[in-house]
């Protein structure tokens, strides 16, 4: 062990005292959680089948909607980083809309354009045959709306912060704009991509507002756990705490995981 | 002239308040040095010869072809120009190997992928850095990511190749290496060579021909012996280090503000006047005998210069001195004093500006 | 211990948030029936009917504020049995009822207020055709339910298992508010709700069917055992109970209890 001594920097107490105050407002409640955790009926609750059907639906339709928003979000902020056009300021406030509007609202939203009598899924009812709402397509696609702003935001300001004369670089080499952005400007923001997918995940995962009014509530089709865990308190508290703590240890797990691989690297 | 020139550029653009318009021509195997002071448009050039900034109107015509030409529509995009660039920090994609840098240019053009690693494993052997090829460029050293950089560059096999700043990123020692190395490559590349550079040292040793631009302008081109030799404005002057002054002529007198300068050479009209510092020599009081260039001068300031000092002199005509240390001391040099100033008129020059 | 440290910081926040609405002090209100502060928890349910019965009830009692706090029974009595200072509770099922008298958090037993029934709302105009139960399980007709933890969910099973009506909802909602916005959003055809839900919605209509009448629900209503304004809350209690305050109950769909 070297001397801890000459090494240790004093952390001024105007920082410290607030940034300690804000771990423990955001660990106290998991500290509630914990402390009121059925544990010996845990076992009992947990194989519960509807337990393991609501996690596993979850899981599933965040991992898609991560998908679908990285698939349409990478290109979006490309276009917010790169490209001007008219009204790009515009387009960037809008992009984050979902992040101020209440989700139960989004949902609504979604239902006015991909429900039976929306602008689009009338016409997608009517001509494929395709109604979204209470499918789990629908809890992707509303999980998808709701956590799509954090993937354009954190990819945009990758994309802002990379070098851009790394792409002139790349075009003097006689690369076109595709293979610019995908054999080099892609791989120079992978961190951020990564990271926004990890917010974007999480907060798919976490979804409630937005699903319920879009996508309904049905085991096994559209109850993710969120949903499961508002229902379950409405009658039993000890079965909701339950749920919760599977959420989170699952959730905790998989973006500590995820963090160590992908995002840590500098 | 008899065969035209490899390159034929007039670069007229704009970029912001900035106007560029500049007319260049670089021969097949000649290196050009584009010399001036930060902000004269020497990057903005470059640029618009890689197809990083777009032509307001003139031409760019390399090898017969029309690559920028505003007035008939005509625009190459920088990926299909046959163009390669060595930047001021080497840009080296940071996720690539050194291998993988130099074979991407060779890959965008079509090569397959073993045959643009083939191609890139040559180039970097020739640049000295076979042995650095699975190096990411994180791992390389300055010198090593320039000659990685210059290896990407010319694996494409650029009809013409553009170097910016190429050695500004380098740390003193290792800059002496490159510049002698890069001298070799740059012999050896049989298109034409366009080197941006504000340091006058790396014009003179790498280039056949100096172009200086100031404020988007070209002011003055030739060989370096013109150029050192009979500078035509302050800022030539000062790169080589010459006192330079425009005056009138007539014979061997010289009228530059209210002082007369008898010189060697004859001239008559508008001129120019350029003696070296080294040869103004500081008097206490009003020198007798042979000097024929003398007047009285007040010192602003003193810095040191190499192994003598620098003495700035305000008078009919601001000059810069140089003197020895003792000589210095004995004059007890110092802000406000009082001097003469001399000049032998064998030690100016004098050509029609 | 720390369940009841954790009461305690459930009960403070509770009465802090009261207080901050209330603006004036629940606390020691141990005067006669006039003065102080009457805070009700109601079903959500009875937002419309308790409001006004609220502002009645306040011109009546000059001085005397009524606080309102509707939400999901559910909720409420969570909060109640988490020390949250009420004076009243009212409760849209005698099962969340039960899990405050159960907690010992009422005093003296629930009277029954009113009752509700269930009946299918579909939009305005009942486009597809649909008269009982049985409809609902015809094929291409959705349905929204309430989910099953909810009181409206539980009476629309025993109705349909009544009924020997056996359908698969597109969805259960979380409330009757959300099963009524379904049908009001167009992207289902019907939703078992409470008969007073469907009348204060606009562009929706009710049919009803014989089977509701074995599942109908009652809202039971009680003081509080640690209520701080009891007089005032018992004074409300009987206000609601009346003839006039159920006047205003029956005029929202709510059928006056057996016994009257």
């Amino acid at each position: 062990m070297t001397r801890p001594a000459r090494r240790r920097q004093r952390v001024p107490l105007p920082l410290l005292l607030p940034a300690g105050l804000g771990l423990l407002f955001l660990v106290l409640p998991l500290a509630g959680l914990l402390v009121r955790t059925p544990w010996t009926t845990l076992p009992r609750r947990l194989a519960q089948p509807g337990v393991l059907t609501a996690l596993r639906l979850s899981l599933e339709t965040a991992t898609a909607a991560t998908l679908l928003c990285v698939a349409l979000g990478v290109p979006l902020a490309w276009l917010l980083a790169r490209v001007e056009f008219p009204g790009r300021r515009l387009v960037r406030a809008l992009v984050t809309v979902p992040l101020v509007l209440p989700p139960v609202v989004g949902g609504v939203a979604l239902l006015l354009v991909f429900g039976r009598r929306g602008l689009l899924g009338s016409w997608l009812d009517a001509t494929f045959g395709v109604t979204l709402p209470f499918t789990t397509a629908g809890v992707v696609l509303a999980e998808a709306f709701v956590a799509m702003p954090f993937l354009v935001i954190a990819v945009e300001g990758a994309l802002r912060g990379a070098d851009a004369r790394y792409e002139e670089a790349a075009a003097t080499l006689g690369a076109g704009r595709w293979t610019t952005f995908t054999r080099v400007t892609l791989p120079l923001v992978a961190p951020g991509v990564a990271a926004g997918a990890v917010l974007c995940w999480a907060r798919a995962l976490g979804e409630f507002g937005a699903t319920i009014t879009f996508a309904g509530n049905y085991p096994g089709r559209t109850q993710t756990m969120p949903l499961a865990v508002y229902l379950a308190l409405e009658t039993d508290v000890q079965a909701a705490i339950v749920l919760s703590l599977v959420l989170l240890t699952v959730s905790v797990a998989i973006l500590a995981g995820l963090r160590d691989r992908w995002v840590g690297v500098t | 002239m008899t065969a035209p020139p490899l390159l034929d550029a007039h670069l007229v653009a704009d970029r912001g308040a900035f106007h560029l318009d500049a007319r260049l021509r670089i021969g097949a195997g000649e290196v050009v040095a584009l010399l001036g002071p930060n902000g004269a448009g020497k990057t903005t050039a470059l640029r618009a010869l890689a197809g990083l900034h777009p032509l307001s109107a003139g031409h760019l015509t390399l090898d017969g072809v029309d690559l920028d030409r505003p007035d008939r529509r005509v625009w190459t995009p920088p990926e299909r120009r046959p163009v390669g660039v060595v930047f001021q920090d080497y840009l080296l994609f940071p996720h690539l190997s050194a291998l993988d840098n130099v074979a991407f240019g060779p890959r965008r053009r079509g090569a397959d992928r073993r045959a643009a690693r083939a191609r890139a494993r040559g180039w970097l052997d020739r640049v000295g850095l076979g042995g650095q090829a699975r190096h990411k460029p994180r791992q390389l050293s300055g010198g090593q990511a320039q000659r990685v950089a210059l290896a990407r560059a010319l694996a494409v096999e650029p009809t013409l190749l553009l170097l910016d700043e190429p050695l500004a990123a380098l740390d003193a020692r290792t800059r002496l290496d490159t510049r002698a190395e890069l001298q070799r490559h740059l012999g050896a590349h049989p298109g034409a060579t366009l080197l941006v550079t504000h340091d006058p040292l790396d014009a003179l040793v790498l280039a056949d021909r100096l172009v200086i631009v100031e404020q988007g302008r070209v002011v003055q081109e030739g060989d370096a012996a013109t150029v050192t030799a009979r500078p035509r404005t302050d800022y030539v002057a000062r790169l080589v280090g010459l006192n330079l002054h425009r005056g009138h002529a007539d014979g061997h007198a010289v009228t530059v503000g209210g002082l007369t300068l008898t010189t060697a050479d004859t001239v008559r009209g508008d001129a120019f006047v350029a003696f070296p510092p080294a040869a103004v020599a500081l008097h206490p009081t009003r020198p007798d005998g042979s000097p024929r260039n003398v007047w009285p001068a007040t010192v602003t300031g003193v810095q040191r210069h190499g192994d003598n000092l620098r003495v700035q002199l305000a008078g009919p005509v601001a000059v810069a001195a140089d003197v020895t240390p003792a000589a210095a001391a004995h004059l007890g040099l110092r802000p406000g004093q009082p001097v003469w100033a001399a000049v032998k008129a064998a030690e100016t020059r004098a050509y029609p500006a | 211990m720390t369940v009841r440290w954790i009461r305690a910081v459930l009960a403070g926040a509770a009465a802090l948030s009261l207080s901050l609405t209330a603006c004036g002090g629940a606390g020691d209100g141990s005067s006669a029936d006039t003065g102080g502060t009457v805070t009700v928890f109601a079903a959500a349910s009875l937002t419309e009917t308790f409001t006004q019965l609220g502002r009645d009830f306040e011109s009546a009692h000059p001085g005397t504020r009524v606080v309102l706090n509707f939400a999901g029974s559910s909720a409420l009595a969570t909060q109640i049995t988490q020390g949250a200072p009420a004076d009243v509770f009212a409760a849209a099922s005698p099962a969340t009822m039960k899990t405050v008298t159960d907690a010992g958090d009422a005093a003296g037993a629930p009277a029954v207020l009113v009752r509700n029934q269930l009946v299918v709302a579909v939009p305005e105009g009942n486009p597809d055709r649909v008269g009982g139960l049985a409809d609902l399980a015809r094929p291409g007709v959705k349905v929204a339910l309430c989910a099953e933890q909810v009181p409206c969910g539980a009476a629309a099973r025993s109705a349909l298992d009544a009924a020997g009506v056996r359908l698969t909802p597109a969805t259960l909602e979380q409330d009757v508010k959300g099963a009524l916005a379904k049908v009001k959003l167009g992207e289902v055809d019907a939703a078992l709700v409470y008969r007073t839900d469907v009348r204060a919605a606009d562009g929706l209509a009710a049919v009803e069917f014989p089977e509701s009448a074995r599942t109908v629900n009652d809202y039971p209503i009680v003081v509080l055992k640690h209520a701080g304004n009891p007089d005032g809350a018992r004074a409300f209690v009987d206000h609601v109970r009346s003839d006039a305050g159920l006047a205003v109950l029956t005029a929202a769909g709510f059928q006056a209890p057996p016994s009257r």
